[in-house]
């Protein structure tokens, strides 16, 4: 903590928000393994995701070189290219994704930004992130299973999720359901305690409408995936019922290689619906901490204040809200009476005003903004070039007449990698390269970092952008091999060769950064306390990488809002969040 | 997925009145504190492990209102053949309602600070939540004699299912009932406590309103409800 003159306000009383009893770690193991710092198990949480995520990105290398050159591969059989797509799907959205940004970046940065010394309850905290490893462990562990992981794609549609024409019907699908349940018992103890550390332990002064904006996306996504991991939770539940036990929730009466089956009168479409009330707020849930994160990244390296900040925090809000009623637009083609299409249709065409709101207001952040192009700037830049392409291809396929065409084609591919995948790693990568110096006290290096933004910005868009034609062109996806098919031109072929080279080449970029990553642990520049000059209570604290309890003998007070920069008339061009107004009755310091 | 649609907008007003304390209209952008002014957080003062509670309470309440969702989704199908309910489920809706009165019990003379009653109330309660669970078994037990086995009906699976949760969740409060009395045993505070039996005496007012509305279910009390709730809607 810095300038806070706190004998000045030595009479105030004693802080509303009671401090947290820490726990202090007695030996090695209850420092760095069973912790319940909210730091180290954000940094466990992080190192886990990543490990798995890097696992998701080598099943994408081995469906690319499928889909760029078939035939070529032997290993690679059409059972085992459903494998991957399914793993790699899942590993992304839930265990990489959901896990990074909120038990990642929500474990280190809530209690910092909030001015709290630990989440509310760091023993449930901890219990969190060993109940996610053991989930990450089974679902890796169905690698190594009779019949492999589950081949039913990640959205894992019963009837044939569990039918035996797919592969990994044996251990796969049982797996990947009990770890599913496991992940989502996981999230819930971290879950709450996120949420309640923002309700209950803000420090002095840290109003709702003081948070940084990374604060308001964790925690309104760490809401809504409270209430829609459930539905996940029913839909595994009953399903790991039907395949063990044999019942029949969603499986209808089928006759299997001659056979009648066991089951009768389940309904598929009731599987979807649960499926896709968690599913549809789970692309929110990975997005609003991205716009958080990102809102905070711009204002930072463009030195000015949000704009509308208001108008952003009502977003996420309001985005949050609608988003628990677009579930069905999924299900467009799995058919539904025309009158809820039309309803679906209006609420995801409603839910891109609030979304629109957020572009114009980073863009006009920038606007007239003294821009500097660091690394973290040059990822939200990009992150907010992706999401607009894939949020613009997500408008089209809102609608159902636009929809039942493109369904099932690669464009649908290129619509969500553009804008639940690339985008949401871009700020990850650029949140990374921001906070890193926080986190270890170096800086990543630049020249590395920047190689590393050029190649994989512009070679994601190489990749999804063309697929957005092939989609158009109708081919599939989820197709191992497309052979000699009279309405798919010589040029798809080309173009998907071209796609897999580049896919190789932004994967081996991830490989620079990695190296960036352990290279700058131990040679980094030295980075202080507050690199970026930013105003926000996490750059503020008395040590660098913070200590135990992370600030010194007393918690900050709050006087000022979390984007004071390029003020006029202060003295440099940010001002912290705990720095007092230096003359009293002087009001309006931004504009 | 109207139960769930209809849980879903109570927690919307419920986060709706809270937003609208928060002055969320406030431009934060003009307000700035000096050295003299005590700046407040607007945080909740209430202890976290009661705001812990409630949000919990929330996601429970959601998890159920999904079982009852798919239920009544899936009960419209031609298979379903309502199984009758074993007579032993209003012995353990009584038992439950007891375990509740125990606990509440408990909770009032913690405000008294009357330890004995604290004690009998835990006791009491966790007695009666065993109870609870066993008859719970024991109904499954005669359901399956009779023939009315897990896999044969949707409404046996649904049965099973809902009536597992409901019972993992009292399981789990057992837990905390535990935990509570091992407290009073250790000789805490009664200020220590006070909080521990309320949270316990809330969970399981939760749990028995859960049960009742899941019996109605089960036993298709509200059958002509959720007709009149589909009617509205079509």
């Amino acid at each position: 903590m810095v300038d806070v003159p706190y004998d000045a306000i030595a009479d105030i009383p004693p802080a509303e928000v009671a401090e947290v009893e820490l726990y202090h770690p007695k030996s090695w193991w209850t420092q760095y393994v069973f912790s319940q710092d909210a730091k180290v198990i954000a940094i466990q949480y992080s190192l886990t995701a990543s490990a798995i995520g890097l696992v998701a990105l080598v099943l994408s290398w081995l469906m690319r070189l499928q889909l760029g050159f078939p035939g070529t591969f032997s290993f690679i059989d059409a059972n085992q290219y459903l494998q991957f797509i399914t793993m790699h799907g899942m590993i992304m959205v839930i265990y990489l994704l959901t896990a990074l940004f909120l038990g990642g970046f929500g474990n280190y940065l809530i209690p910092l930004m909030v001015g709290a010394r630990d989440m509310v309850f760091p023993y449930v905290n901890m219990l969190s992130y060993w109940v996610y490893l053991l989930a990450v462990l089974v679902l890796a562990s169905t690698f190594f299973v009779p019949g492999g992981p589950t081949g039913a794609g990640w959205t894992l549609y019963p009837p044939q999720a569990i039918l035996s024409g797919t592969p990994g019907q044996d251990w796969g699908i049982i797996l990947m359901l009990v770890s599913l349940i496991l992940f989502i018992i996981g999230f819930t103890m971290g879950g709450l305690n996120y949420v309640v550390t923002v309700l209950q332990a803000r420090t002095r002064g840290m109003t709702l409408m003081r948070l940084p904006l990374t604060v308001w996306g964790i925690f309104t996504a760490t809401v809504m995936a409270l209430l829609a991991f459930p539905a996940l939770f029913v839909a595994s539940v009953m399903m790991l019922f039907d395949r063990v036990l044999g019942t029949s929730f969603f499986m209808p009466a089928l006759v299997e290689m001659g056979q009648q089956m066991k089951y009768g009168g389940g309904s598929p479409i009731l599987f979807q619906h649960l499926f896709w009330f968690f599913g549809h707020p789970e692309v929110y849930i990975v997005a609003l901490p991205a716009f958080g994160i990102v809102s905070d990244l711009i204002s930072t390296h463009a030195r000015k204040n949000i704009f509308g900040y208001r108008m952003m925090v009502w977003a996420i809000v309001g985005i949050g809200a609608l988003s628990f009623v677009v579930w069905a637009h999924h299900m467009y083609v799995s058919g539904m009476h025309p009158k809820f299409g039309f309803f679906f249709a209006t609420t995801t065409l409603i839910i891109a005003i609030p979304t629109a709101i957020k572009v114009y207001n980073w863009v006009l952040t920038l606007w007239r903004g003294d821009i500097h192009l660091t690394v973290p700037m040059l990822f939200a830049l990009g992150f907010i070039i992706t999401f607009v392409n894939g949020g613009l291809t997500g408008l089209f396929l809102g609608n159902v007449v636009v929809d039942v065409p493109l369904s099932d084609t690669m464009f649908v591919v290129a619509h969500f990698h553009m804008v639940m995948g690339v985008a949401p790693i871009m700020v990850v990568l650029g949140a990374i390269y921001h906070w890193y110096p926080k986190v270890t006290g170096r800086m990543l290096d630049d020249w590395l970092g920047k190689f590393h933004f050029w190649v994989t910005f512009l070679g994601a868009y190489l990749i999804f952008f063309p697929m957005h034609y092939l989609g158009l062109l109708g081919i599939p996806r989820r197709y191992h091999d497309i052979g000699e098919v009279a309405f798919i031109p010589p040029s798809a072929h080309t173009l998907n060769a071209f796609i897999t080279v580049v896919a190789l080449t932004v994967g081996f970029a991830q490989m620079v950064f990695l190296f960036n990553l352990v290279w700058s642990l131990f040679k980094g520049r030295p980075s202080g306390g507050n690199p970026w000059r930013a105003t926000t209570l996490e750059w503020q604290t008395p040590q660098t990488p913070p200590g135990h309890g992370n600030w010194g003998k007393e918690l900050p007070v709050v006087y000022r809002w979390a984007y004071d920069y390029s003020v006029p008339g202060a003295a440099q061009d940010f001002i912290p969040q705990n720095q007092p107004r230096a003359t009293p009755g002087v009001q309006g310091a931004a504009p | 997925m109207s139960a769930i649609i209809l849980f879903m907008a109570v927690i919307a007003v419920i986060v709706g009145w809270w937003l609208s304390q928060q002055r969320l209209t406030t431009k934060p952008w003009l307000e700035e504190d000096g050295i003299g002014d005590f700046p407040s957080a607007g945080a909740v003062t209430l202890p976290a492990a009661k705001i812990g509670l409630g949000v919990f309470l929330a996601v429970a309440g959601s998890l159920f209102a999904l079982f009852i969702s798919a239920y009544s989704m899936r009960m419209n199908t031609v298979d379903w053949r309502a199984l009758p309910v074993p007579r032993l489920l209003w012995f353990n809706t009584g038992v439950l309602v007891l375990s509740s009165v125990a606990l509440q019990w408990g909770y009032m003379a913690a405000r008294r600070n009357d330890m004995d009653g604290v004690v009998f109330g835990l006791l009491v309660g966790a007695a009666s939540a065993v109870t609870f669970l066993v008859g719970q078994l024991l109904a499954w037990q005669q359901l399956n004699v009779a023939g009315y086995f897990l896999a044969s009906n949707p409404a046996n699976s649904f049965f099973y299912l809902i009536t597992a949760a409901h019972g993992l969740h009292v399981m789990g409060g057992l837990v905390a009932v535990g935990r509570t009395t091992a407290k009073v045993w250790r000789g805490a505070e009664m200020t220590q406590l006070r909080l521990s039996v309320e949270l316990c005496a809330t969970y399981w007012h939760f749990l028995l309103l859960v049960w009742l509305v899941l019996l109605g279910l089960l036993t298709g009390w509200t059958d002509d409800f959720v007709d009149i709730c589909r009617q509205l809607l079509n």
